[in-house]
């Protein structure tokens, strides 16, 4: 057995009135670790959050960190910090006072907090600015000063409740970087909540993905990546073409399926979790698409078809073509690959696009 | 053309405010400081000098009821804070929605009726023969009729719920600018109720605290009403002493002495108010 869990939740329930807002989650978090918890809005992730840090209480199950049961303690009794959505930096004080707030609070002497806030503001690089002013900063340092707060108080857990929500795209880039070598420079364990699937892939050592208040599935980002469990980590983490359709023969894990306009296509399942004649829905990711120009270059062994181009998206890197198949009509997006070959790619155009049936993943649709 | 229009229109907008200001308050200013510094030597024979102000200095009963006018108002300025205060930060962070309306409202609703009609509702229930007196003989508390009216604390009582909603008012303003995870954050890093309070509510609050006060304080100094009426004959108020002079000895030049002295009372408490919080009056009325 290794060391006990930072934080661990055991069947972890809350409900508002008649709605169940959070569905008996459990997952545990080792030490040192960057866990994220990745859902679309009014998932419940926020609530699940707001357990943790002690704002509000669960209706039933438990909540241990570090072993100790953290049910009836309130949040300023509990070893755990947070960084706020929009920081919640206080404006009345200066930079000094506001990273100093929770030793005074914990009545540390006043020399020892001088040298405390320095050296915490130094170790996110940030020395020399205890005097200034909240609104004399930038929005990455005002990021900084803020863990710099919760930080100095050296907390077992670090909660961040999707923090880096407020910032433009260049910035946010750079401090999904900046908070993952902080996370190593402190060394504590931080519980990170976010909508945006790209900041929970970066950071995260295990990501849980939640969805209507219960983890769908807790695992490294490889693995929800290439190897997610529902359909909804499928098509919610990372990009996927879905095609929705009726089992035509199961082969172990290998399946086929003819959608509802009549494409046939190639997936595999999870052994056992769907059968002939039941409906099922495809994804296929974008990027595992591969085009070639003609028939010949095409491998045809795996099933290649021809498409015509119905549009290009250009986006730098992330371009797409969205495909069109002749017979049935279904819609397919292929991200570009940018090795020159499809420059010249317009409307119109006949491309053979083809997929690794490995992946493709297929799912039974719910409620029949 | 256009920055002639422009400025024609300016112009225009600003008149009324301009005509308001020096029609309205400065003229009478200037009149009635020339009025003070007149001093009656004969019939219908004036000389200017400061005499009104000397008699002012030299009477005991004026400037103790000048004094007594200033601290009465500072008093009920602080007790208003702290009554209004609870009450607005309740509106502003435990309610949301409907019930903050209605509750808004409920304050207002006094405001509906004159202040003479709110004022005679106080002397109904304070008096000797009124419903509080009745009420605590009914259960035994007191065994004859006891008179709540005519003294300070009634003035006080008077005093507040007049001037009540015009410290709610800015202070809900304030404390509903206050975003509710400043408060969190104060908690998550183990802050309890009052170091929250203390360090992070009141001094957000600060600009709203401090025109509430001002309103209140000027309110409360220039309101004649409810002294006279609640405060009865045994208690003078500095507002009640300037009419006697206007209106009862038609003494219009010791009249407009006062009414300079209590211009300035009021404006060098609201400066030592602002120098003492650390705010400015911009600040604090740019809100």
């Amino acid at each position: 057995m290794s060391a006990t869990p930072d934080l661990e939740c055991i069947d972890l329930t809350k409900d508002f009135n008649d709605f169940r807002a959070v569905d008996q989650v459990s997952f545990d978090v080792p030490p040192g670790s960057f866990f994220s918890i990745l859902g679309p809005s009014g998932c419940g992730k926020t609530t699940l959050l707001r357990m943790i840090a002690g704002f509000q209480f669960p209706t039933s199950g438990d909540l241990q960190i570090k072993g100790k049961s953290m049910i009836g303690v309130g949040p300023n009794k509990r070893p755990v910090s947070m960084v706020f959505q929009h920081l919640a930096l206080f404006p009345m004080m200066n930079i000094g006072e506001n990273v100093g707030f929770g030793l005074r609070q914990r009545g540390v002497n006043k020399s020892e907090i001088k040298t405390r806030v320095e050296r915490v503001l130094e170790r996110v690089g940030l020395p020399g600015i205890t005097d200034r002013k909240v609104d004399q900063l930038s929005g990455g340092q005002k990021q900084r000063v803020a863990i710099a707060r919760c930080m100095v108080l050296e907390p077992d857990v670090l909660l961040l409740d999707e923090p880096l929500g407020a910032l433009d795209l260049k910035l946010r880039e750079h401090m999904k970087v900046e908070l993952k070598s902080l996370q190593a420079e402190f060394n504590t364990t931080f519980v990170y909540i976010t909508h945006d699937q790209s900041e929970a892939l970066v950071m995260s050592d295990k990501i849980a993905v939640m969805n209507k208040g219960r983890f769908d599935q807790i695992g490294t980002a490889r693995d929800l990546y290439y190897e997610p469990h529902s359909a909804f980590v499928a098509g919610f983490v990372g990009d996927a073409n879905r095609f929705e359709g009726k089992v035509t023969a199961v082969n172990g894990d290998a399946v086929e399926v003819v959608t509802d306009k009549g494409l046939q296509l190639k997936a595999r399942t999870i052994n056992g979790t769907v059968a002939a004649g039941q409906r099922a829905q495809v994804f296929i990711r974008p990027e595992a698409i591969r085009l070639a120009q003609n028939a010949a270059d095409a491998d045809l062994g795996a099933d290649a078809r021809n498409y015509t181009v119905q549009s290009v998206l250009f986006n730098g890197a992330n371009s797409l073509a969205i495909l069109r198949d002749a017979v049935s009509g279904e819609i397919l997006n292929v991200t570009l690959p940018q090795t020159g070959t499809f420059l010249g790619l317009n409307k119109g155009d006949t491309v053979y696009a083809q997929w690794n049936p490995q992946q493709a993943r297929c799912y039974l649709v719910e409620g029949q | 053309m256009t920055s002639d229009k422009s400025k024609l229109g300016f112009y225009l907008l600003l008149a009324p405010l301009l005509l308001w200001l020096v029609v309205l308050i400065i003229l009478p200013h200037i009149g009635l400081f020339f009025v003070s510094i007149s001093e009656k030597v004969g019939v219908r024979e004036y000389e200017t000098g400061l005499g009104n102000y000397a008699v002012f200095f030299n009477e005991p009963l004026y400037w103790r009821t000048f004094a007594r006018t200033a601290i009465m108002s500072i008093s009920t300025t602080a007790l208003t804070l702290i009554l209004g205060f609870p009450i607005a930060y309740y509106i502003a962070k435990m309610t949301r929605g409907r019930t903050k309306t209605t509750l808004f409202l409920m304050c207002l609703i006094p405001f509906w009726v004159s202040e003479l009609v709110r004022t005679f509702g106080w002397m109904i229930l304070l008096r000797e023969t009124g419903i509080i007196s009745n009420a605590l003989q009914s259960i035994g508390l007191i065994s004859g009729p006891v008179e709540f009216l005519y003294n300070d604390a009634a003035i006080m009582v008077g005093l507040v719920y007049t001037s009540i909603l015009f410290m709610i008012v800015p202070l809900v303003t304030t404390l509903d600018s206050l975003d509710d995870s400043m408060i969190e954050a104060g908690y998550d890093l183990g802050g309890n109720g009052v170091s929250i309070l203390r360090e992070i509510i009141i001094p957000h609050a600060m600009p709203g605290i401090v025109s509430g006060c001002i309103v209140v304080f000027m309110l409360s100094l220039g309101n004649y009403l409810t002294p006279i009426l609640l405060g009865g004959k045994d208690s003078l108020w500095f507002t009640g002493l300037i009419y006697t002079q206007f209106i009862t000895r038609f003494n219009w030049e010791l009249g407009s002495a006062f009414g300079f002295l209590l211009l300035a009372l009021s404006s060098g408490i609201v400066f030592l108010g602002l120098k003492l919080s650390r705010q400015t009056l911009t600040e604090t009325m740019g809100r």
